[in-house]
């Protein structure tokens, strides 16, 4: 845990899957721990219902370009991302795919993936639209990127007032995730 | 001080609501919209005026009354909508009013892209409208520099009488990033007795006006601002430099170009490059000492901009073209990478020197 760290993250997904809400998850953990932290989204057409990413960098040191084309790790949850990205990810990366939208498998041995089946987890457990979060949750657990504490912290810090009533299920969401074993 | 996590616009708002702005006035335009829409909440709870104008023409327009009583005034817009508020900005100046503008740059020429660009340099310092006149311009890196030289730009304007640029882009509009606001800001007050804002009988009237027709007046006036301008670019300057010391190379990038260009000098460091920065937080006036200094001992300069090459005049006229200054652009909202600039810092410097 000494060790410097740099994580240059990228979210990818649809439009209305949350990626940019996961990225701001993620983004919180850094702010609340005293890291570096930048977030920059798509921001193009494809926001109007298309693909949608994200690239979040939490680091020790100041952050140089908050956009990522290689990153670190990969959380990606549909096939058009899985194909655009899968080849940029760094050698020793981790790469997180939603494997109920996703059919593809990875080719390469250079880097670690895990399959998750987020978006089936979130309908069987009532938790719809929070496929996001529960590819959060395992990627905390495999990463360990923040403490159960600052995951709280984070989810209350990002859910607005109005939706507080959802805090529950974002947390029951990122359980959900840390708890999901590969068969 | 409380870090808070906020997208550049939104702190950019923020930071001009507690320099004392009272009046925001614009028109939605990507990659700055957030500006508008934070101003739309949070004026009306401080007292303040948000107005969505008919056009940016209308904006600009309202900012030059706004700004004639004396009242902090901002409006914001993207490049093609600046170049829309490009008279009204010259009838500012004219008038020797101050106020805040921003320009979060998106790629052109035309209606061109929504992604980051900096190809508005020209348009911001040497022509933002007609005649002879100057706006400071500021180039912030950070988001947190966003929210740190808004309040500059606010008391720069009242000190000198003249319209303030904030020269952002896409990148830092969009992009979050941790941001502290002091706990308590003082606002800092100036004389505006010169302001039209009702004399009860008890004064002179003031006139705001920019149409003087004897030449002889009007040279004066314009004359009397340059005697300003002079001053301005003797103590306004800024700029930041980074291991420039002992630098072989010394790359030249403002704004979020900046951020990249830093990356790739440290990356030319661990190749044993001898390669340095220097970061303009202004563009006008430019810090053409900082860079003459800077690159004394370098052999060569490289200029790193988004745009086809803009800034990179005003280097060669810092250092009087006594030296090589190469040029790397990408533009049309195309954002350079480090290890771009690298290979162009290696083309340069020939490898690896000791």
């Amino acid at each position: 845990m000494n060790k410097t760290m740099h994580k240059e993250i990228l979210l990818a997904g649809f439009g209305g899957q949350g990626i940019l809400f996961g990225g701001k998850v993620l983004s919180y953990f850094g702010l609340i721990d005293g890291k570096e932290v930048s977030w920059l989204p798509s921001y193009g057409p494809e926001m109007r219902g298309g693909t949608a990413n994200c690239s979040v960098c939490i680091s020790d040191k100041p952050i140089g370009s908050p956009l990522i084309l290689t990153p670190s790790e990969l959380i990606v949850m549909n096939s058009p991302s899985f194909d655009k990205f899968i080849n940029a990810v760094q050698p020793g990366g981790n790469v997180f795919i939603d494997s109920t939208l996703i059919e593809q498998r990875c080719e390469r041995d250079d880097i670690n993936c895990y399959y998750i089946p987020a978006t089936m987890l979130a309908n069987q457990n009532n938790l719809v639209g929070l496929a996001n979060i529960i590819m959060m949750g395992k990627f905390i657990k495999e990463t360990k990127i923040a403490q159960p504490e600052t995951v709280k912290k984070a989810i209350e810090m990002c859910v607005p007032p109005s939706r507080s009533h959802l805090i529950e299920a974002n947390l029951k969401a990122i359980e959900i995730g840390m708890n999901y074993k590969e068969d | 001080m409380e870090r808070n996590l906020m997208k550049g616009n939104e702190a950019l708002a923020e930071a001009a609501i507690r320099a004392g702005c009272k009046c925001f006035f614009g028109y939605p335009i990507t990659p700055q919209t957030e500006i508008s829409a934070y101003m739309a909440k949070r004026m009306p709870k401080i007292g303040g005026v948000f107005l969505q104008a008919e056009s940016e023409i209308g904006a600009i327009n309202m900012v030059l009354g706004a700004a004639s009583t004396g009242t902090r005034v901002m409006t914001s817009s993207s490049s093609p909508g600046i170049s829309l508020k490009a008279e009204g900005i010259s009838y500012i100046a004219g008038s020797d009013l101050p106020c805040v503008i921003i320009n979060v740059q998106r790629g052109g020429p035309g209606l061109g892209g929504i992604q980051p660009s900096q190809a508005d340099y020209w348009q911001a310092t040497k022509a933002l409208g007609h005649g002879d006149f100057h706006v400071i311009v500021f180039a912030p890196s950070t988001v947190q520099e966003m929210v740190d030289l808004v309040t500059k730009a606010f008391d720069l304007a009242d000190i000198y009488r003249m319209p303030t640029m904030i020269l952002a882009d896409g990148l830092l509009g969009q992009m979050m990033e941790p941001v502290t606001f002091p706990d308590q800001q003082s606002i800092n007050e100036y004389d505006k007795s010169w302001a039209a804002d009702g004399h009860k009988n008890k004064r002179k009237h003031n006139i705001i006006n920019s149409l003087i027709l004897s030449p002889e007046d009007l040279e004066k006036s314009v004359q009397e601002r340059f005697e300003r301008y002079d001053k301005i670019a003797k103590e306004e300057a800024m700029a930041q430099c980074y291991l420039t010391d002992d630098a072989d190379i010394v790359l030249v990038a403002y704004g979020a170009t900046a951020r990249v260009t830093q990356s790739a000098v440290d990356l030319a460091r661990e190749k044993g490059i001898k390669a340095g920065l220097v970061r303009p937080q202004t563009l006008w006036p430019f810090p053409a000492d900082h860079i003459r200094t800077a690159s004394e001992n370098a052999s060569s300069l490289l200029c790193v901009e988004m745009s086809m090459g803009q800034m990179i005049d005003d280097v060669k006229l810092a250092i009087n073209c006594s030296k090589p200054v190469h040029f790397y652009g990408r533009t049309g909202g195309v954002i350079p990478t480090p290890t771009e600039i690298l290979t162009e810092i290696e083309n340069i410097s020939g490898g690896a020197k000791e």
